[in-house]
């Protein structure tokens, strides 16, 4: 397991989604704990733009050589934006989680969703006691 | 790791080599090191070593032994000349599949053979209540390590492990050679389509017969990335494709089932009345992957099988399966669908193996220039 703190400029879910604050959206990923966990990713299910989303339910699926999981999302709202790239070459997940690897963008979130989530050093307290 | 899991004499280089472990088998074994996908490749373009130490290995010895093991494969076995190797079915009574093994000529009246690790007591029983007085069966799995050393390079590193020269063996036959002095059983077999060896040695040089490997660098590659190389191949796993009650014949592999001669359960086998599924490669369309269990459909969305084996294919770069469905929607370019309960996957029957430009059957002398 990588031993790298996760990135303080976001917050986490218990099950292992990131959520950046930019230009009023909710840009989400997987940590990087996740996507080590999961190994090679070779699939990803992107929710459709404008679908309405709610906190902690499933909207999108990952898959990777050996198995499937559901991405949640981390706050309600709107989907605004997907990352398309990850379609043809869902393996950036795993070279570059926190960057790149971007799943999707929520608009006209709650702010109070995001405020209940984990910071980094709370989320990397998380996954230690979850092994 | 799980209480009761057994160990193979690689365990310790594996957690050294932070490893992802997890049972197999009744083997806490690797499933991956760098990475399936890294392995997989590794495997198809250079050279991979594989810890296969958990399989179980029986010398059955004695005048009548090959008319004996005739009798429990239904490969044939008499017929096999000393230095070659065959793969073929242990059967049950009704037809279906106990282990699949391969079976070593040593000599005229004796014989080697491997089998799968989670089978290996039963098959042991298995074979031992069904041979003559007069032949014997030993297990040899405890003092026996195993180790595939599969790729293009494998062949010129694994020359220079070895005292005797390679150059003339050929695919399914076997020498002995020496490795540091000791005795080896090499083989030019094994369970990814590539060109390669499986060795065995005794416990006391397999650790450093892997750790020679990886100095002379092969990557270690573990059973995430050994079961994408055997899919890619059409290969069959026990437990996946081949069971208890699946009628051998269903799954196609003719080469491993003699049809001139009678073998516990053959009365099933080689009866075509008897064999009502086939099993099939499906190529899906996409990178989704089906997964055992999945139902698969027809164009009208009836269940007509289920999938046995499935996963994204590296080298192809979208998803594979096997499966049985009925006899009458296997022929090559059926379109079918599969459910894996949260998609539907589309996915025509293609012919096996998925993958065709697997090097195991070319010319070793190739690999050697």
């Amino acid at each position: 397991m990588s031993k790298s703190p996760s990135p303080g400029d976001r917050k986490f879910t218990k099950t292992h989604e990131w959520v950046k604050i930019e230009g009023g959206k909710a840009i989400v990923g997987i940590s990087g704990h996740a996507q080590e966990a999961l190994g090679d990713i070779t699939f990803i299910e992107l929710p459709a733009i404008g679908k309405k989303v709610n906190k902690a339910e499933s909207c999108s699926v990952i898959e990777s050589v050996k198995a499937a999981s559901d991405i949640y999302a981390p706050v309600s709202g709107e989907i605004a934006e997907v990352n398309t790239s990850l379609e043809t070459a869902p393996e950036v997940i795993n070279k570059d989680p926190y960057q790149r690897g971007w799943l999707f963008s929520i608009k006209n979130f709650d702010a109070a969703d995001v405020s209940g989530l984990m910071d980094a050093a709370a989320y990397d307290a998380f996954v230690e006691s979850e092994k | 790791m799980q209480a009761g899991m057994n160990k193979t004499f690689l365990y310790n280089s594996h957690l050294s080599l932070n490893a992802k472990m997890a049972p197999f088998g009744g083997y806490e074994m690797p499933i991956q090191y760098e990475g399936i996908l890294a392995e997989h490749f590794a495997t198809r373009s250079k050279a991979t070593v594989f810890d296969t130490c958990h399989m179980g290995e029986f010398l059955i010895a004695g005048p009548n032994a090959a008319q004996d093991l005739d009798k429990i494969l239904s490969c044939p076995v008499a017929l096999i000349k000393s230095g070659q190797c065959r793969y073929g079915f242990i059967c049950n009574q009704n037809g279906g599949v106990q282990d699949d093994q391969i079976v070593y000529r040593l000599e005229e009246n004796i014989f080697f053979m491997v089998v799968n690790a989670s089978t290996q007591d039963n098959d042991f029983e298995w074979i031992k209540s069904n041979i003559s007085p007069r032949t014997s069966i030993k297990n040899l799995s405890r003092k026996t390590g195993k180790i595939d050393f599969q790729g293009p390079l494998s062949v010129k590193l694994i020359k220079q492990l070895l005292r005797n020269p390679i150059d003339d063996l050929k695919y399914y036959h076997w020498m002995h050679n020496f490795y540091n002095n000791k005795k080896v059983l090499l083989s030019r077999t094994g369970y990814t389509g590539e060109i390669g060896f499986e060795i065995y040695l005794d416990e006391k040089q397999t650790k450093s017969f892997w750790d020679d490997c990886l100095s002379l660098g092969a990557k270690p590659a573990g059973l995430g990335s050994r079961d994408t190389l055997r899919l890619e191949m059409g290969y069959p796993l026990y437990g996946h494709e081949l069971g208890q009650s699946r009628n051998a014949a269903e799954s196609g592999y003719a080469r491993a089932i003699a049809t001139d001669k009678q073998f516990i359960g053959s009365h099933v086998v080689l009866d075509p009345g008897c064999a009502h599924d086939a099993l099939c490669g499906i190529l899906i369309e996409g990178r989704r992957a089906a997964r055992n269990g999945d139902s698969i459909c027809d164009a009208a969305s009836a269940v007509i099988g289920t999938v046995s084996s499935g996963s994204f294919s590296p080298s192809l770069g979208c998803a594979i399966a096997m499966g049985y469905v009925k006899k009458e929607h296997s022929g090559i370019g059926t379109r079918l669908v599969i459910n894996t309960g949260k998609a539907r996957l589309s996915g025509t029957v293609t012919e096996m193996p998925f993958y065709k430009q697997a090097t195991a059957r070319k010319k070793l002398s190739d690999f050697l220039r």
